[in-house]
């Protein structure tokens, strides 16, 4: 007898479990209706901001990459640095006053499209190239932090001194990359045979380069230069002149949130004003009480340039410089001729008074 | 409380009522997480604004694929792109269970072997692919093999016009010629009177007792139409093209990519293990007085293993083998990691180039999810089919 109500006891689990769960989802034409204020009180967590989210957790979340030298690679101590690298640095530095703040997780180029689109990470800065296309689909472009262009690596004793002779060749290039179509565009416009193979991790691409496998690779001309400069052999790899698309590298943010969106493009714009105004990581406490009322508003001394609208500290931007210095200093730091990572001529990133294209609205 | 009796017995101890009421329930139980979990995904999705719907695949696709059974072009649709991944994987899946069928058999025999020496290896062998990650047995065969081959300037070439290299293996191809369909009626033709030949053969045989040898008969006779075809259709019906080293690369010919050997290789060396395993099982169920009786009939140990103890192993052996089957087909996904365009590279290219995760990753699972099911229903025919005839 006994076991016979064990075997009815999962029956009666089971229908105490449906009758609970026919309460709730099994009316589809009434249940949207009923459920959804009960389902916002719930979930609070999509009404609050992304800056209320971000202050809440402590730490600002920023996908970045650690493969390539000079905008996201370890250091000698493994320290994640790298121009992109002090972006996400910069902003944890306007928000907590502290760039430590701050959580980095390495994605690869085909994981970023869905990674802010699902708005995992607060930003990504990770070299992303902004077209309009990605702009209807992934998310917020802040504000181009580097101007650049795809260029063609190819071995120096092929003796090719442009790209047109790359007619039938095999290309390495990384996947769900802008550069991956550009490269089709270009071979196709100009009527070339092209083979490729595509990598979905950079490394991998580079490797494989390396062996032999391709006769060229193809990327931004910045990342060429910064893989170039870590072959054992840099000087029997050259970068064709050929520039074959404009590939303004820009930080993104999800869509959705318009006041972290004005918040990450305007501390970009403070690091390019500090620089056009001379405020440097060295003399930015003295600059507190400098003559230029320009600089005094944009350290916070003096008026307001929209630090309360955007949820910041007044002096937010006394922070951020002492984190990372301005734009040139970053630019610098990894690029300039002491760079820690390779030398790459300023070009069109100088300043727009220096003939470049790096030019930041007004702070006021 | 009579109302809920049936022939005196209350409904809710009566077993048939009992037995309905368990599968209504957990029938209406999976329903509802099914539809919860698929509502919440699309509640999700719209709350972030991620696009659903699959109108993108007529558009442009865009991207280069490395290599391609189909001809595909950059101006092809997404959903073309999406195919020649879908064939992509179907070359080197259909392949690889092939070959490691075959390698499989070989070492779950010779794991059996009397030879102390062929059965050790064939155990060191299983254990040791077995036992490491697909994933680093494809980075080894293609970081560590196949692109350490020679560089193209320094190909081994083979006997005749073969070449090895990073870049693959270059070798001469028949290109079909204008006679080539003709040709190919010819020799269908011959299949047919092939056919009719053994069919006769086998006849004689059984009626005679003579042996006649049927199959040898249809085999000759199919060499022998399709050569007299040859001649008839006067051209040659496939014109041999050979591999010559151009600017880049070898042209013309046929060529098998590294990325595609260093996946075959590795997909067929690590699945290889598991169905030698299985093999072994099927081998070691049939019991062993059928082998010593069928030795005490006078047979080879070739014959007894072919018509005594394989037919007897395969009921055993096919469930399992089915399995592998679907793992094989499932884990070329890995190819990825060694830029093989198999369907889910190309899946995730059209991600991101599309901006459509959902949508495209509905797509690869469905396309996966048939793949197994035709697998399956093709095994288990076959399963009822050597099961009814042989025991």
């Amino acid at each position: 007898m006994k076991r016979k109500y064990v075997a009815i006891l999962p029956g009666v689990l089971a229908m105490v479990l449906l009758l609970a769960l026919a309460c709730s989802t099994e009316e589809p034409t009434v249940a949207p209706v009923a459920a959804q204020p009960t389902e916002q009180m719930a979930a609070p967590a999509d009404e609050q901001s992304r800056l209320d989210i971000i202050k809440g957790r402590g730490k600002v979340v920023c996908a970045g990459r650690t493969d390539l030298a000079g905008f996201g690679y370890l250091d000698d101590a493994g320290v994640n640095q790298g121009f992109d690298i002090d972006l996400c640095r910069a902003v944890a530095a306007a928000v907590f006053g502290d760039a430590s703040s701050l959580e980095i997780i390495p994605i690869s180029a085909s994981e970023r499209g869905p990674t802010i689109q699902a708005g995992e990470v607060d930003l990504l800065s990770r070299n992303v190239t902004w077209t309009s296309t990605r702009d209807a689909q992934w998310g917020n472009y802040t504000n181009v932090m580097f101007y650049d262009g795809q260029g063609f690596m190819t071995r120096q004793d092929t003796g090719f001194t442009s790209a047109m002779e790359l007619d039938g060749a095999t290309v390495c290039v990384t996947s769900g990359t802008t550069t991956e179509l550009n490269l089709a565009d270009f071979f196709r416009q100009h009527g070339m045979e092209l083979d490729t193979v595509v990598f979905e991790d950079t490394a991998s691409v580079y490797g494989a380069y390396e062996e032999g496998r391709c006769d060229a690779t193809t990327s931004d001309k910045s990342q060429l230069a910064a893989i170039r400069s870590g072959f054992d052999d840099p000087d029997a790899h050259v970068i064709l002149p050929e520039t074959i698309s404009k590939e303004p590298l820009t930080p993104v943010v999800a869509h959705g949130d318009d006041q972290w969106f004005d918040l990450v493009k305007t501390v970009l714009y403070v690091l390019i004003n500090a620089e056009e105004l001379g405020v440097t990581q060295a003399n930015v406490d003295s600059m507190l009480t400098s003559d230029n009322i320009v600089i005094r508003r944009m350290l916070g001394a003096e008026g307001e340039f929209g630090q309360s609208d955007l949820g910041l500290d007044k002096d937010f931007a006394v922070n951020v410089i002492t984190a990372v210095g301005n734009y040139g200093e970053i630019y610098d730091r990894y690029m300039g001729p002491d760079g820690e990572a390779f030398t790459l001529p300023r070009e069109l990133n100088e300043l727009w008074s220096d003939g470049g294209l790096i030019y930041a609205p007004p702070l006021r | 409380m009579r109302w809920l009796s049936f022939h005196g017995i209350p409904l809710w101890r009566d077993v048939r009522v009992l037995r309905a009421a368990v599968q209504i329930v957990s029938a209406v139980l999976a329903v509802t997480i099914v539809v919860f979990f698929i509502d919440n995904l699309f509640s999700a999705a719209d709350k972030r604004g991620l696009a659903m719907g699959f109108g993108f695949l007529s558009e442009e696709a865009g991207f280069p694929i490395g290599e391609s059974v189909l001809a595909y072009e950059e101006a092809d649709s997404f959903q073309y792109a999406f195919l020649a991944g879908v064939v992509n994987t179907l070359k080197a899946a259909l392949l690889g269970i092939v070959l490691a069928t075959v390698l499989g058999i070989v070492v779950g025999v010779a794991r059996l072997s009397n030879n102390w020496l062929v059965g050790k290896i064939a155990g060191v062998y299983v254990e040791f692919f077995r036992n490491i990650p697909l994933l680093v047995q494809l980075f080894f065969w293609y970081f560590g093999v196949f692109l350490l081959l020679p560089k193209v300037r320094d190909s081994i070439q083979w006997p005749g016009p073969v070449y090895l290299n990073n870049r693959g293996i270059f070798f001469p191809w028949g290109e079909p010629s204008s006679s080539f369909v003709p040709w190919l009626i010819v020799v269908a033709g011959g299949f047919v009177l092939a056919l009719a030949v053994r069919a006769y053969l086998a006849r004689y045989q059984d009626r005679s007792g003579r042996t006649a040898y049927p199959n040898l008969a249809a085999l000759a006779t199919l060499i022998l139409v399709a050569a007299i075809g040859c001649i008839a259709v006067g051209q040659s019906p496939l014109s041999r093209e050979v591999p010559v080293l151009g600017t880049f690369n070898f042209q013309g010919g046929a060529h098998l990519s590294p990325e595609f050997m260093a996946l075959l290789v590795g997909l067929v060396i690590y699945t290889a293990a598991f169905i030698a395993e299985i093999v072994r099982a099927g081998i070691q169920s049939v019991p062993r007085g059928q082998v010593e009786a069928a030795k005490a009939l006078g047979l080879g140990d070739m014959e007894i293993l072919v018509t005594v103890v394989f037919p007897q192993a395969l009921p055993v052996i096919i469930p399992p083998m089915i399995s592998q089957y679907l793992n094989l087909t499932k884990n070329s996904s890995l190819a990825a990691a060694i830029a093989y365009p198999d369907l889910f590279s190309i899946g995730k290219i059209m991600i991101n180039q599309a901006g459509r995760a959902v949508p495209v990753f509905m797509l690869i699972m469905a396309a996966y999810l048939s793949m197994s099911l035709v697998y399956a229903v093709i095994g288990n025919l076959y399963n009822r089919h050597v099961r009814f005839s042989r025991r």
